[in-house]
């Protein structure tokens, strides 16, 4: 696009703002808060922001209300954390407390999954899917509704506590506790079954820990979404600092590309007619007055900013209104900017000149540096994402190849043997078997590598078999004792390591567990 | 040093504790509001609390609290509710005679939970915690029973005890003192006879008069193919298993000084359905009949 002299620069609304929340602004460390009043802002990021915020709030509130047949050893949950039988569903996958593994590996990933995103595209978690950054925006909007846009709230939070200042304020703290309750009860949905638990909560009948969480994630809700803010992203949240960890010269951040704008001036016109060297920022302050953190991104990379972007779409309205270029303010990476700026000033030697950078025109010289997308596939990316993928196909792999059906064998201790009176020596074991599909199944269980023993189930008649089948329960884990007999002549062996065999004769789906026949020459 | 007079830092414009050492001054700065709220919060808790629950010591015992909270009190409740929720299995368990109990999966595993548990207290001094026995005590897990290893005959050996003053229904059975009805070298025969019934090693030479002197002499406990008799409380003289150790020596001990133990009889101390519960427990330790 080519540069347009300003038609109506002198009609540009300069706002009263100033940053209130940067560390660069030096207030003294115990100063009571100063409340930010963030304008509302139009562009591509914020209809971006709207979408994620449909799209997050949607999976949290609305997961828990999917609908997945389970026959009757579970309720018909799609998702589900089954704290008390100790299971987690999620869709077709069934989760038993020992493959807990499964939600450690999302961890990893999620782990791996925000260092791949940070270092591709910058802070873009904190900028738009952290809760905190939705549930603000979703605070704001309320807040916005009511009491209406930066300068009315503004008015408002100065004045008299008239009888309109009281309603609306009754009403904004009403929604948004509202607001909170719904987040906390969503919550609870996702630990049982969520319509039979919302009849009960509602008939005040559910068991008092639902309301204990409810109590305290509508507080946190409402404190930190309505009243802390950007204190908890500045003060509390440990992702800031690791996330600015994660960045390099080649990460995107929000920037103010200054080498473009300074020197800026309130009536560049006028400026420029006295021969001043104006650039292209008007000192609108349009960029602070959106900004949620409450700072000037023209001061530099700050560790407030959280990249939501909102000041760019701030100043890209500003520039269309002015007939510029967009993207005074815009995504680049540091080499990008140090680039411009070596540009600008004569690598340092000279104080930035917006000459250096465009001519009269307007167009941009050449050796601009713009974004090019393909600096995001750089190694330490294509690392993380190799590490990344690699946790998500080995999780991938050991769920389809895992087993749903499981042998545990304790060996007695006390007494490790018992001489029977025909001098043959028995051993007690208990099995643990874990049928782990929702059907009733038939498993035989089997001795191998000890052909002369004998294995009964305690409490029945003696068998002179090496086998038996056992009816398992859906979904449960069978315990029985079994007793192995090995005969008196077969004592002579050195015998100790055998193994059971448990298998499903019509799946063959089968599990090995080794373990040790203890004879009197062998205890110790 | 100390300086009495206020001074403020001119960089921070914070005032300063007024401690200086070598030139470095200290800031004074406050603590944040809502911190020094939250404890003055901690304190009024600490003085409700105090108040509230038991808390300071006196001479001879501690203040007992509005609340009249005690953690005595507490465990009280819930070995009362644990009762109240084994009250129904411990009432039929009572009321009913052994099979049926045997005959009901869960009232039996509730039998043998509770037999586990009174066994560990009544019975593992002498038999062992895992019911393994001793020499003179026997071993509850194999299936060589000497007055019968049904669950009603383990209940009145149980119950009455063995070769008890305490119970006039108790079992008696006494192995004769065969020290001056035997010569050594007689008992010694008799023994190798008794050892070669197992297979295990003797003085071939003695086995043959050995037989005439068992038939003689114990067949009218142990039986003729010696295999004891539960009647008597004999023991089986056939099997591998040896209450009072194995090999010559101690066979011919048994012969001339014989050892007789003792089982107290418990229905009288545990009552009942206590003893059912260990007869039952013992039975499924794998050797019940």
């Amino acid at each position: 696009m080519h540069y347009q002299p300003a038609q109506k620069a002198g009609s540009m609304e300069r706002l009263e703002a100033r940053p209130i929340s940067a560390a660069r602004v030096g207030r003294p460390l115990y100063e009571k808060r100063r409340k930010i009043f963030p304008k509302r802002a139009e562009g591509r990021f914020r209809r971006f922001k709207w979408l994620v915020m449909l799209v997050t709030l949607s999976i949290y509130y609305l997961t828990p209300w999917i609908r997945w047949d389970r026959s009757t050893h579970a309720p018909d949950q799609a998702v589900l954390v089954d704290l008390a039988a100790r299971r987690f569903y999620f869709f077709f996958i069934e989760i038993w407390p020992q493959e807990f593994f499964f939600v450690a590996g999302l961890l990893v990933m999620a782990g791996f999954g925000l260092f791949l995103v940070t270092s591709a595209v910058g802070r873009a978690w904190c900028g738009y899917a952290c809760p905190q950054t939705v549930w603000v925006d979703l605070f704001l909007v309320v807040e916005r509704f009511i009491e209406g846009d930066r300068l009315a709230r503004m008015r408002l939070d100065a004045g008299s506590w008239t009888f309109d200042k009281v309603c609306k304020r009754v009403a904004k703290h009403a929604i948004w506790l509202v607001i909170g309750v719904a987040t906390g009860g969503a919550w609870i949905f996702y630990f049982a079954d969520a319509p039979t638990l919302m009849k009960s909560f509602v008939a005040l009948e559910a068991e008092p820990v639902a309301y204990m969480t409810v109590a305290t994630l509508t507080a946190t809700t409402y404190i930190f979404g309505g009243h802390m803010r950007e204190q908890v992203c500045t003060y509390m949240c440990p992702w800031p600092r690791i996330q600015a960890a994660m960045l390099d010269e080649n990460s995107l951040v929000v920037t103010y590309n200054d080498w473009r704008g300074e020197q800026r001036a309130r009536h560049a016109k006028r400026a420029a007619a006295l021969g001043e060297v104006v650039g292209d920022c008007v000192d609108c302050n349009a960029c602070v007055a959106v900004c949620p953190m409450g700072i000037d991104i023209r001061d530099g990379q700050q560790l407030e900013c959280i990249t939501c972007a909102l000041c760019i779409d701030a100043c890209d309205g500003v520039m269309d209104k002015l007939g510029r270029e967009r993207g005074l303010i815009s995504y680049a990476t540091l080499r990008d900017y140090s680039a411009n700026m070596a540009l600008a000033t004569n690598n340092g030697a000279i104080p930035i000149n917006p000459r250096r950078v465009r001519d009269g025109n307007g167009v941009f010289v050449q050796g601009i540096r713009v974004f090019d997308w393909r600096i995001i596939f750089r190694r330490r990316v294509i690392l993380y994402f190799g590490i990344w993928a690699l946790v998500g196909l080995g999780m991938l792999y050991a769920l389809v190849s895992r087993d749903r059906l499981e042998l545990n064998v304790l060996h007695d201790r006390n007494p490790q043997y018992v001489v029977e009176s025909d001098g043959s020596v028995r051993n007690g074991y208990v099995i643990k078997l874990l049928n782990m599909i929702p059907e009733p199944r038939r498993i035989t269980l089997s001795l191998d590598g000890m052909p002369s023993a004998r294995v009964r189930i305690a409490g029945q008649a003696p068998g002179d078999g090496q086998s038996f089948s056992v009816a398992v329960d859906p979904d449960k884990v069978t315990s029985f004792k079994i007793f192995v007999t090995l005969p008196k002549e077969s004592l002579v062996e050195a015998q100790s390591g055998f193994s059971f065999r448990a298998e499903d004769p019509s799946s063959h789906e089968r599990d090995v567990y080794r373990t040790n026949f203890i004879q009197p020459g062998t205890a110790k | 040093m100390a300086d009495k007079h206020k001074h403020v830092d001119d960089i921070s414009g914070v005032e300063t504790t007024g401690h200086e050492w070598d030139g470095i001054r200290e800031l004074n700065n406050p603590m944040p509001r809502w911190w020094v709220y939250t404890f003055y919060a901690t304190i009024i808790w600490a003085v409700g609390y105090a108040i509230a629950y038991p808390s300071w010591p006196m001479l001879t015992e501690a203040t007992k609290g509005v609340l009249g909270y005690s953690s005595r009190a507490e465990v009280s409740a819930e070995l009362a509710d644990a009762k109240a929720v084994q009250a129904g299995n411990a009432e039929r368990i009572a009321s009913s005679p052994i099979e049926d109990i045997m005959a009901d999966p869960e009232l039996k595993q509730f039998a043998i939970s509770a037999g586990a548990s009174a066994f560990k207290v009544n019975c593992a001094p002498c038999h062992g915690s895992g019911a393994a026995g001793g020499k003179g005590f026997p071993n509850l897990n194999d299936n060589d029973w000497l007055w019968g290893g049904n669950p009603k005959e383990i209940y009145q050996t149980i119950a009455h005890g063995i070769r008890y003053d305490g119970d006039e229904e108790t079992r008696v059975s006494e192995m004769p003192v065969f020290a001056d009805m035997l010569t050594p070298d007689e008992m010694r025969a008799t023994a190798a006879y008794v050892l070669s019934l197992t297979a295990m090693p003797s003085n071939p030479a003695l086995v043959e008069p050995g037989k005439q002197l068992f038939a003689d002499n114990c067949a009218s406990c142990h039986g003729a193919d010696a295999k004891g008799s539960r009647e008597l409380g004999a023991p089986n003289l056939a099997d591998a298993i040896w209450l009072k150790g194995e090999g010559e020596q101690a066979i011919t001990d048994q012969m001339r000084s014989p050892k007789h133990g003792v089982m107290p009889g418990w229905v009288k101390r545990v009552g009942d359905p206590v003893v059912k519960d260990l007869a039952i427990f013992v039975h499924s330790l794998g050797g019940g009949e």
